[in-house]
């Protein structure tokens, strides 16, 4: 295996609406990730980009992505149809075969374009259950439903995950929504999909993150040209749940215990964990799933909550990770990026300081 | 066997709201008041036309300031449609050509009417012929189709490099 790091990032800030194309948002993003790693265009060995036609609606809208890039002379990319921090798996295994020593990440998605909770809807399997049109928000609650009722978790957890997130945003330029809740003020709200309520669901967003990424010298070489900290990637690991929402376990979530095990998570403390749970008590499945314990600051960012811009929430998860190993106030982190309805998909990255 | 179902029917309807953009934008208003405006290059000076989604895809910077072009430009190169196809609206055969307008970087796709097929060439010079102004929208349908000005045709090296 090749040592590779995260050795600089760059976020759009999340906003519920913007007029800019995907083009323009991701630009001025890829352009400050470059410059915050120090590098030319020319010295990116592959592109890589992770997006969602249904999120635009226009069939091949990636394709547009590559405007953003500067791809002349001909460049090396290629495009994941997931959250860019499933983007940056094909490009840290694109490093591993030895092709390239630098790559840049991207993920973007405008979830103002269209009613997200609804276009979610279509990732559902499509002939069973897409057409009852059960919209992204119901099916979360579902799951919320049967966590308490299970007593896997409760509304109290649920409520302390929202009340510490949306503190934690308030020192995250980037969060769209942030601010100090009481949690029994938070468990008097109203609900808005039983059980949830509406500080329990994500704040959704349009976000760009750009992350680079480099192999052992280079990494060491361009770190130190730019006076940052790597962040090693020690280990990484995505693993699937079933598609079929009655064939899944809907108070755990295996396939993140896995990708946790194979990616190494327990092997030592971890400082910080940047967690992709867009809804509230998903994060409280997510930390049981990691085997998290309370000595680990959980998303300092605020995470999806927060700002949830939709194919690039996980990938900035993996950012903010990254940025705290950055600034030194974390050794290890882990970065967790999830997708698909009740977290079907889930991808585990552990990070660590020299 | 015979019970198998072999199809069902699941629609599905998203409204989504598209925005074109600032850069996009300019172009459109353009097109209200009777102008191409395109937009310049920093870095390599091209003038796209449009401006697509507001970047120079070869430099990778946003482009920067307007150009109005045109109206008058050339034909780079051109095809004659002979083939009848659902939904067709034009008499066939017509010609969908490249024009390059004049100041332009970039040819853009669009009819050439108001000549016989067989006689459209490259390097002729065409304008463009406007719908009743009651009718415009942003759009570029705004022009019905170009038709050649009667000009000399320009020489191979004026659009030669733009094939």
């Amino acid at each position: 295996m090749r040592d590779v790091a995260i050795i600089a990032s760059a976020q759009a800030r999340n906003v519920s609406s913007t007029t800019s194309t995907p083009v323009e948002m991701l630009m001025p993003v890829v352009d400050q990730a470059l410059v915050n790693a120090g590098m030319q265009r020319s010295e990116i060995g592959f592109w890589c980009h992770g997006s969602c036609d249904y999120m635009t609606g226009q069939p091949f809208s990636f394709v547009m992505a590559v405007d953003a890039l500067g791809a002349w002379p001909p460049i090396v990319e290629s495009h994941v149809e997931a959250d860019g921090a499933f983007a940056l798996y094909e490009a840290w295994l694109k490093i591993q075969t030895g092709e390239v020593d630098t790559a840049l990440v991207f993920g973007n998605g405008r979830s103002s374009s269209g009613d997200i909770n609804r276009i979610m809807t279509l990732q559902l399997d499509p002939y069973v259950v897409a057409p009852l049109w059960p919209d992204d928000r119901s099916i979360a609650a579902i799951q919320a439903r049967a966590c308490l009722e299970s007593g896997a978790i409760t509304a109290r957890q649920m409520a302390e995950v929202a009340s510490r997130n949306h503190r934690n945003a308030m020192s995250n330029p980037n969060a769209l929504r942030s601010g100090e809740y009481d949690i029994d003020e938070l468990l008097a709200a109203a609900l808005v999909a039983d059980p949830l309520r509406a500080l329990d669901c994500p704040a959704h967003a349009d976000g760009v993150t750009a992350v680079v990424i480099a192999a052992g010298d280079v990494a060491r070489s361009l770190s130190k040209r730019s006076g940052t900290r790597p962040a090693w990637i020690r280990g990484i690991d995505h693993r699937i749940d079933s598609q079929n929402l009655g064939n899944r376990a809907i108070t755990s979530l295996p396939s993140a215990e896995l990708a946790a095990h194979k990616a190494g998570v327990g092997n030592d403390k971890v400082d910080v964990a940047e967690l992709h749970a867009p809804f509230s008590h998903q994060e409280v499945l997510l930390t049981h799933a990691l085997a998290l314990g309370v000595d680990t600051d959980i998303n300092p960012s605020g995470g999806a909550l927060c700002g949830n811009p939709m194919m690039s929430a996980g990938l900035a998860r993996l950012a903010e990770a990254a940025a705290r190993i950055g600034d030194g106030s974390a050794d290890r982190a882990v970065g967790h990026a999830s997708s698909g309805p009740w977290m079907q998909q889930n991808l585990v990255c552990v990070l660590e300081g020299d | 066997m015979s019970d198998d179902v072999l199809r069902i029917r699941t629609p599905i309807g998203i409204q989504y709201t598209f925005s074109a953009g600032p850069h996009t934008s300019s172009h459109l208003h353009g097109l209200m008041e009777g102008k191409f405006i395109g937009r310049r290059c920093p870095s390599c000076h091209l003038v796209y036309m449009p401006p697509r989604n507001g970047t120079c895809a070869k430099c990778g910077v946003l482009l920067a300031e307007d150009v109005e072009v045109g109206p008058a430009g050339t034909i780079t190169t051109f095809c004659i449609v002979n083939v009848p196809f659902l939904g067709q609206t034009i008499k066939i055969p017509y010609v969908s050509a490249t024009i390059l307008l004049d100041g332009a970087g970039l040819g853009m796709q669009h009819l050439i009417q108001e000549i016989e097929a067989d006689e459209v060439r490259m390097g002729m010079r065409v304008e463009p012929v406007w719908k009743p102004r009651e009718e415009w929208e942003p759009s570029l349908a705004n022009v019905t189709h170009f038709r050649p000005t009667g000009e000399p045709d320009a020489d191979f090296e004026s659009f030669g490099g733009h094939l």
